[in-house]
């Protein structure tokens, strides 16, 4: 329980933190911000490298959800970061 | 070891949260970008770190697809693809998150045969958080891309979807408390049996919402993949998960409600009020017989000649304008209006395009500069002093009556006042009423001038009839 306290209040905290740099961003960024935020949720990749990196406590099953999740994850954060990129070279001033 | 991989995810989030400080000016969202993708480097260098990790083969795999397919994605979407992309990749997120918390579930169980995992409340509930959150996340945003592509139409059967969703979550709440109270460790085809059910809500839960409101479902599911990875963070005990998750959760939450804000509704009223333009909708003879001989009509040649004599002009851009790809038209027609010395600028609607900022976008790919781009706010009080105001694809969101008759269903909204401006030329193909369903008193104003036709080839004959000038 202690240790989903501390989880509690650092989620927390962070979408204090979110609220207040996000609210700053002005609307010509929205799309991006939305593609680039995209990108930072593929940070599950995490959790799906644990889950297949095959050490003793790992089923076949697991692994191969790992390995998809990584797929997924990763699709989500190449895809994510380069449209994001394209656009805001757009934005770049001339 | 493990100080120091939790070290990197610490220094992942804060670069994380740097980058998106970064996207507060164009000038620094580059850079804010390309922060975010080493914070993420970090990240992925960390786990790799992990003592769990003895096998790297499938690592590589999954991470070889996954690239791949990203990068020709990235390179091949069109600009007017966007909502489409994002929904998508909302999506493949969510299913990312589900697939980590099923993955987690039966590791544990393996974990616990081992004498090394001991099953508590808040894990099991935050298993159940991540399958929920992560599957209704996903097939929520395959619906939403097969309504914002129009493969799919807006739901006649909006009842039926309703009772699905009330008896779907009845029966969740059910299982999650066996699970979670009765028996957590072998569950298998509990856990099953809830994916399949949250992934049936997820396409029940968005079906009945009408296609014109996408922009704020694309919105909610980008939200929902952050909370989704958060979820996923509860359950791996992962600080790193935690932190983005809910960053990209506040982030949703925000623009959510700048876009409920923008169509003048609340979420519940979008979430479960049905389709508005079927509710609202005029039949096609009321239509007629509102404009009945009230419009005026203008030619390109005519509206050339009001712009050599003007000295203020604004562009009002709508969806209409990327699908007639007109942009680039747009954009020389200002060009050719500034080296006139007129002063030209764009009145950007939040609800423009099809996504939060999506208009201004589709502007900056044809190198329209980001400083001509003007808010809402910003631009309506610069109206009165405008000689011309050309709409090109707008509807709903420069009608007066939004402002003016409490009888009309999009009374409260806020609109664009380019009825204030001298002259308003409206280019349209036709009478048709927009998402909304209702016609366009701006149409009928004394200052108002409708050109019929399609956006880029007016824009091209107002170019051409210019030079001649």
């Amino acid at each position: 329980m202690e240790m989903f306290i501390m989880m509690l209040t650092i989620f927390v905290l962070a979408v204090f933190v979110g609220v207040e740099i996000i609210n700053k961003v002005p609307p010509t960024l929205h799309t991006p911000l939305m593609s680039g935020t995209n990108a930072i949720s593929g940070i599950v990749v995490v959790g799906a490298i644990i889950s297949s990196g095959g050490s003793e406590h790992t089923t076949v099953l697991s692994t191969v959800l790992g390995v998809v999740a990584i797929a997924l994850a990763t699709i989500n954060i190449v895809a994510g970061f380069m449209v994001t990129d394209r656009m805001l070279n757009m934005f770049k001033k001339k | 070891m493990e100080i120091l991989i939790n070290f990197g995810y610490l220094i992942a989030a804060i670069l994380f949260i740097l980058g998106i400080k970064g996207m507060t000016t164009p000038k620094t969202a580059v850079r804010g970008n390309q922060m975010s993708a080493i914070g993420m480097l970090i990240a992925v260098v960390a786990a790799l770190l992990d003592y769990n990790v003895v096998d790297y083969t499938w690592i590589i795999v999954g991470v070889l697809i996954g690239g791949i397919l990203g990068a020709v994605l990235a390179k091949k979407i069109a600009m007017t693809d966007m909502p489409e992309m994002v929904a998508a990749l909302n999506g493949v997120g969510g299913g990312a998150s589900l697939l980590v918390a099923a993955a987690n579930y039966l590791e544990s169980q393996k974990l616990a045969e081992m004498g090394k995992f001991v099953p508590t409340y808040d894990w099991s509930i935050a298993v159940i958080l991540s399958i929920l959150i992560g599957a209704v996340t996903l097939t929520g945003s395959l619906i939403a891309v097969g309504k914002l592509k129009g493969k799919i139409g807006d739901a006649k059967k909006v009842g039926l979807f309703k009772a699905i969703v009330k008896v779907v979550l009845l029966t969740l709440v059910v299982g999650a408390g066996y699970f979670a109270y009765v028996d957590p460790l072998n569950s298998d085809i509990l856990i099953a049996g809830m994916i399949i059910l949250c992934l049936v809500l997820g396409v029940c839960l968005v079906m009945p919402i009408g296609g014109a409101d996408m922009p704020v479902v694309v919105s909610l599911l980008n939200s929902y993949s952050g909370l989704a990875g958060a979820s996923a963070g509860f359950v791996l005990g992962n600080n790193g998960l935690i932190i983005t998750g809910s960053l990209v959760g506040a982030s949703g939450i925000i623009l959510t409600s700048i876009m409920c804000k923008a169509m003048n509704r609340s979420l519940t009223n979008v979430l479960f009020g049905g389709s508005m333009a079927a509710s609202a909708g005029v039949s096609k003879s009321e239509n007629d017989a509102f404009y009945d001989g009230k419009v005026k009509y203008s030619s390109a040649d005519e509206v050339a000649m009001l712009l050599d004599n003007a000295q203020k002009v604004v562009f009002v851009p709508g969806y209409g304008l990327a699908v007639a790809q007109a942009q680039h038209a747009t954009r020389e027609l200002a060009n050719m209006l500034e080296a006139r010395g007129v002063n030209v600028k764009y009145a950007i609607h939040p609800v423009a395009g099809r996504m939060p900022g999506h208009m201004n976008v589709l502007l900056a790919e044809a190198e329209v500069p980001y400083d001509q781009l003007v808010e809402m706010d910003t631009i309506n009080p610069e109206f009165s002093q405008t000689d011309v105001s050309i709409v090109l694809g707008a509807n709903d969101v420069v009608n007066p009556a939004a402002a003016k008759d409490p009888q009309s269903p999009i009374y409260g909204m806020p609109i664009l006042n380019v009825h204030n401006s001298k002259t308003v030329v409206v280019v349209k193909r036709g009478l048709s009423p927009g998402f909304a369903g209702i016609p366009n008193e701006l149409l009928i104003r004394d200052n108002s001038l409708m050109v019929a036709g399609d956006a880029k080839k007016v824009l091209q004959d107002m170019i051409g009839a210019l030079k001649d000038l």
